[in-house]
């Protein structure tokens, strides 16, 4: 399969790719790692008349600390996440994430300013970044601005993001020291998507749970947000009947597609089961 | 610039320097299939999953059907025809697939053993787990894996005695 016809942009900056962007218009597309985008282009169901490259960009790659945030460039992959020391040591959820994204070979090229700025409910990132409570800085020919995670995405390929802007980095505040962390996610075979997944973390203080934040992945028309399940845990001492409260509430939030990952039900049950085993991991790993 | 107008692209291969006037849209599996006549990277699935089409593209393996000629722009490529020695001497990963009856059809060879040639610079001493982890990306319908998993596994000890013998010498 060959993509339909297109003009290639190959800009050096930032600055740049937007002002490409922003005088060519709604025809144009950024292309990131490609691996949404390219396969989408051979089925046409995407035909850009113009594709701005943003590979060559080195301000929109790597990881580092800024105060006490973590900063990730855009164009960062999800193999140079895997191999980053400043999250494993303090943000490994990212790192369980990725590794269970695509396969290797996918991971090499695909990106996590991709990954949370397509919009596809079914990509891992978006959900990582609610339950982390992240900010993307969107930048368009006027200039820089962020938007939470959380308030990012509308429905399934519609966000916040406006025609003419990219985004150009992912800020988080840096996870407590003692914090616990899991992310679930049960797929049919390697290089697909969830059939349902769970992002946990959590922090315990005196045997009670102080803290929590839950995110849903694939089991709705975006990421959700599974803030009455957090409150579940939170105060409890993370005792059987508090983690059944939490999936119970993350299941009466979703509302997944029956496809062929299975019937509505199915996926709803599996949520239920990756909420509880994220709840459990993130327990065990709490200090 | 329109659409139609072809783009210069210019990359080493397999140790050589090569360019070509390509269109924007051609991918990179085309580009190596037929403006270098290199058909050891096979086209399976088109979409990104069976690995068939895989090559080293700046010490990444990368699926080059799902990678434009152009973004490889100046890369460094490695395929399969660069594996062998300049001598024709197999490539300790093709000799031990030989070995080790690691093919039956051979349609997914050169994926697996580009794609086994960057787990080992990454990882030399891989557990069985980690191999398989490691061509998970990669899609064999005849051999059930096995034995290209102890392929890998020989290649990587046969890599590792070299490594010890050139240190020695």
């Amino acid at each position: 399969m060959i993509p339909g016809r297109f003009t290639y942009h190959r800009p050096g900056s930032v600055n740049e790719a937007v002002q490409l962007l922003a005088s060519l218009g709604e025809d144009a597309r950024p292309l990131a790692g490609g691996h949404s985008l390219i396969p989408m282009m051979k089925l046409r169901l995407a035909q850009p008349e113009h594709l701005i490259d943003l590979g060559r960009i080195a301000a929109l790659k790597g990881i580092r600390k800024d105060g006490a945030e973590i900063v990730i460039g855009a164009m960062t992959t999800q193999a140079e996440i895997i191999g980053s020391p400043v999250l494993r040591e303090q943000a490994p959820i990212l790192i369980e994430a990725a590794q269970v994204i695509a396969d290797p070979q996918v991971r090499y090229a695909g990106t996590i300013g991709g990954n949370v700025a397509n919009g596809d409910p079914a990509n891992d990132m978006p959900g990582l970044m609610l339950c982390l409570d992240a900010r993307y800085t969107l930048t368009g020919p006027n200039g820089a601005r962020q938007v939470a995670a959380r308030e990012f995405y509308e429905a399934a390929f519609f966000t916040k993001l406006q025609p003419g802007e990219i985004v150009t980095e992912l800020r988080f505040a840096v996870p407590a020291g003692n914090h616990g962390w899991a992310y679930e996610k049960l797929k049919r075979k390697i290089g697909d998507y969830a059939v349902a997944a769970a992002a946990v973390t959590l922090t315990v203080s005196g045997g009670k749970c102080a803290s929590a934040a839950i995110a849903l992945t694939n089991v709705a028309q975006t990421p959700l947000l599974a803030v009455d399940a957090a409150k579940a845990l939170v105060g409890s001492n993370l005792d059987n009947s508090a983690i059944d409260a939490a999936a119970k509430a993350a299941m009466a939030i979703s509302d997944p597609v029956a496809d062929t990952r299975g019937p509505k039900e199915y996926r709803q049950s599996v949520l239920g089961v990756m909420v509880r085993r994220a709840i459990e991991r993130a327990k065990s790993r709490a200090r | 610039m329109s659409a139609d107008a072809k783009v210069r692209v210019a990359m080493t291969v397999n140790g050589r320097q090569v360019s070509a006037e390509v269109e924007s849209r051609t991918l990179l599996i085309h580009f190596l299939r037929e403006n270098l006549n290199l058909t050891g990277p096979h086209i399976g699935c088109d979409t990104s999953h069976c690995g068939a089409c895989t090559v080293d593209l700046d010490g990444k393996s990368v699926k080059s059907c799902t990678v434009f000629a152009v973004q490889a722009e100046g890369a460094q490529v490695l395929t399969i025809e660069g594996m062998a020695a300049a001598d024709g001497s197999l490539h300790p990963l093709q000799a031990a697939f030989h070995e080790h009856h690691g093919l039956q059809c051979g349609f997914c060879t050169p994926g697996m053993i580009t794609r086994a040639h960057r787990l080992l610079q990454e990882n030399p001493h891989p557990t069985e787990a980690e191999i398989r982890m490691g061509i998970s990306g990669n899609i064999c319908r005849c051999t059930g894996y096995q034995n290209i998993v102890k392929a890998i596994s020989a290649a990587a000890e046969t890599i590792a005695g070299l490594k010890k013998e050139e240190a020695a010498e």
